[in-house]
């Protein structure tokens, strides 16, 4: 799963200490910096309010009709400015976000969901069935519930058609926003062996934000920690799975059993801020 | 006694008839209500304005000639030439679409994200706003519209239908241009349908009625979609504003049959074309109807009311219209 060889390769998306602000007052992210590269799992990693989702939504601009903006800083792909670009022309250039929650359409079915990914597409008719072939080789499930309406399909099913729309766009880049929501452990495993699958047999590049941070650095190649609107810690995913601090705060993990409120303190000291 | 029993065929038919034209007035709410949540107030002067620019276009007036007059002192009020009535209405269509255009690059864009009632607020300016260009650009006279359809009872129903009756039944009595409108209203309806089921464009309208952020991320883009939407409601409205101004000029009254909408949105429900389809046949029946046999009992006039008593009913035990969609929730 850990690969420090990919680290090497191309980076594809760079978020160069970005400010994020909503509605002209709340300062949500205060400097966060990442780099996404071409093939790798990056996990974004934190808890409820953490940013995770602003920094997804900042890069796939969706943030804009949330009256959010991004202040300062830059987001590249490829090299490219993109963090003016609509979240169309993000599609068309191969970047595609999971929207938390789902967000399938809801009174149409799951074929026609599927279908709707497909709207950017220029090319024709049979490469989109063909497409439609694959995900469902991914997804045997939907192909069952192909005619049925999202809305009365279970979490699970909901959560494999918004990846499944996502897919149908011929993304590079994946941003995908809380997998694991509300879904049963076993689920969530199913869920991410597909990720896994999808990454190394179609090549896609994923950008994962998780609060289940067991799953995800137990899948990804490379992990951010963010807390209050920073990236606290970086590293390579199993580097991270065995930092004591992560551990403890993140993985649930003691040795020493409970700790008192001046170790959370120092534990805060040797954070390396950034920004 | 047949005569008695015809008569009501003949009020059912009649009914079924105006309901139709209801429906067309309807079908423009839908439209833009399903895939933009708003209500748009301004969709029976949409229709009248559709019905003058048609007049208009169609007679060579000038537009603004009355404006152009009172600056530059120009008395030109025509051009001089008369324009076909098939491509008048499409060089109106034009007008539509730029219309739509116009609404969304100039009001909606800068709404994205508000309160459902300041959108429908805005639609009120809008109905006042658009009212006032129409007179301005093409008189506020009454016009006749006429582009051709025929006018009149059918004798062939008439004569066809005649044969069943007793000694006073001379066949049924039906207007020509209803019947026209109904069958124009069929294969509207049955192209709207196609379109959003079955074309990639149809989808993604459906697709952004449902989830607005969703669409959007997976490169809808929602400017694009709703003056798509506006530009066919404004078709819709030109349709119904033929249908109705052919029937009783093209006039200010025209725009008020926006409220004869209202009733059968409420019955069939807000989100649902074939809903206002079958909303508005029922209004138009039952109104017909209950004139026909509790009219004379209360002394007549249950038209005025009867469809709103109706929906108010309707609204009570089905909120959602009886076609509505059902609002589905899960956990």
């Amino acid at each position: 799963m850990l690969d420090t060889a990919k680290a090497d390769t191309e980076t594809l998306l760079e978020v160069n200490n970005i400010e994020v602000i909503y509605n002209h007052v709340i300062l949500v992210l205060k400097g966060v910096s990442l780099t996404v590269p071409k093939g790798g799992i990056t996990a974004l990693l934190g808890g409820n309010g953490a940013g995770k989702t602003t920094t997804l939504k900042a890069i796939s601009n969706l943030l804009h009709s949330e009256r959010g903006e991004v202040t300062k800083g830059s987001i590249t792909y490829r090299g490219e400015r993109v963090q003016d670009l609509s979240p169309e022309a993000l599609v068309k250039r191969g970047v595609i976000q999971v929207m938390e929650g789902r967000h399938c359409f809801e009174h149409l079915t799951v074929e026609e969901n599927l279908l709707t990914g497909a709207y950017t597409r220029g090319d024709g008719r049979g490469d989109v069935q063909a497409d439609l072939e694959m995900v469902y080789s991914y997804f045997p499930r939907l192909k069952e519930r192909r005619g049925s309406q999202a809305g009365y399909t279970s979490g699970g099913e909901q959560q494999m058609t918004a990846i499944g729309r996502a897919l149908m766009s011929r993304p590079e880049t994946i941003l995908l926003d809380e997998p694991s929501m509300g879904l049963a452990p076993q689920l969530v495993e199913q869920i991410f062996d597909i990720v896994k699958r999808l990454n190394e047999e179609q090549g896609v590049t994923f950008l994962l934000a998780e609060q289940n941070t067991n799953v995800a650095l137990r899948f990804a190649h490379r992990g951010y920690i963010l807390e209050s609107g920073r990236v606290v810690m970086d590293g390579p995913a199993a580097e991270l799975r065995e930092n004591p601090d992560v551990k403890e705060f993140y993985l649930g993990m003691s040795e020493e059993g409970r700790k008192s409120f001046r170790d959370v303190r120092s534990y805060r000291r040797r954070k390396r801020w950034l920004a | 006694m047949p005569a008695d029993f015809y008569f009501a065929i003949e009020v059912i038919l009649n009914g079924l008839m105006a309901g139709v034209l209801y429906s067309l007035v309807a079908l423009g709410f839908v439209l833009i209500f399903k895939a933009s949540g708003i209500f748009n107030y301004a969709q029976g002067v949409m229709a009248l304005f559709a019905a003058m620019t048609l007049v208009g276009i169609m007679n060579g007036q000038v537009p603004f000639a009355h404006l152009f007059n009172a600056i530059f002192g120009t008395e030109i009020h025509y051009f001089g030439w008369q324009v076909p009535a098939l491509f008048a209405i499409l060089l109106t269509t034009l007008v539509m679409v730029v219309f739509a255009w116009a609404v969304q690059r100039y009001i909606f864009r800068h709404l994205v994200g508000q309160e459902p009632i300041i959108l429908f607020m805005a639609t009120i300016g809008l109905a006042y706003f658009l009212e006032g260009v129409g007179d301005l650009m093409w008189g506020s006279d009454i016009k006749t519209l006429d582009v051709g359809l025929p006018q009149g009872a059918s004798f062939w129903i008439e004569e066809q239908t005649a044969f069943l009756g007793g000694e006073d039944f001379f066949g049924f009595f039906i207007d020509q241009l209803d019947i026209v409108a109904a069958g124009v209203a069929i294969v509207l309806v049955a192209v709207l349908v196609a379109f959003s089921q079955y074309t990639k464009q149809g989808r993604a309208m459906r697709a952004v009625a449902d989830d607005h952020q969703a669409a959007l991320s997976v490169g809808i883009s929602l400017n694009y979609i709703w003056i798509l939407v506006w530009s066919l409601a404004g078709f819709v409205a030109l349709v119904a504003g033929i249908m109705w101004g052919a029937k009783s000029g093209v006039q200010f009254s025209l725009s008020l049959i926006a409220l004869k909408a209202l009733p059968v949105l409420m019955l069939g429900g807000f989100t649902s074309i074939p809903g206002a389809i079958v909303g508005g046949l029922i209004i138009g029946v039952g109104e017909q109807l209950f004139e026909f046999l509790v009219g004379p009992l209360v002394g007549g006039a249950t038209e005025n009311w009867f469809a709103y008593v109706l929906a108010l009913l309707v609204l009570v035990f089905r909120p959602q219209g009886l076609f509505g969609e059902r609002i589905i929730e899960r956990v």
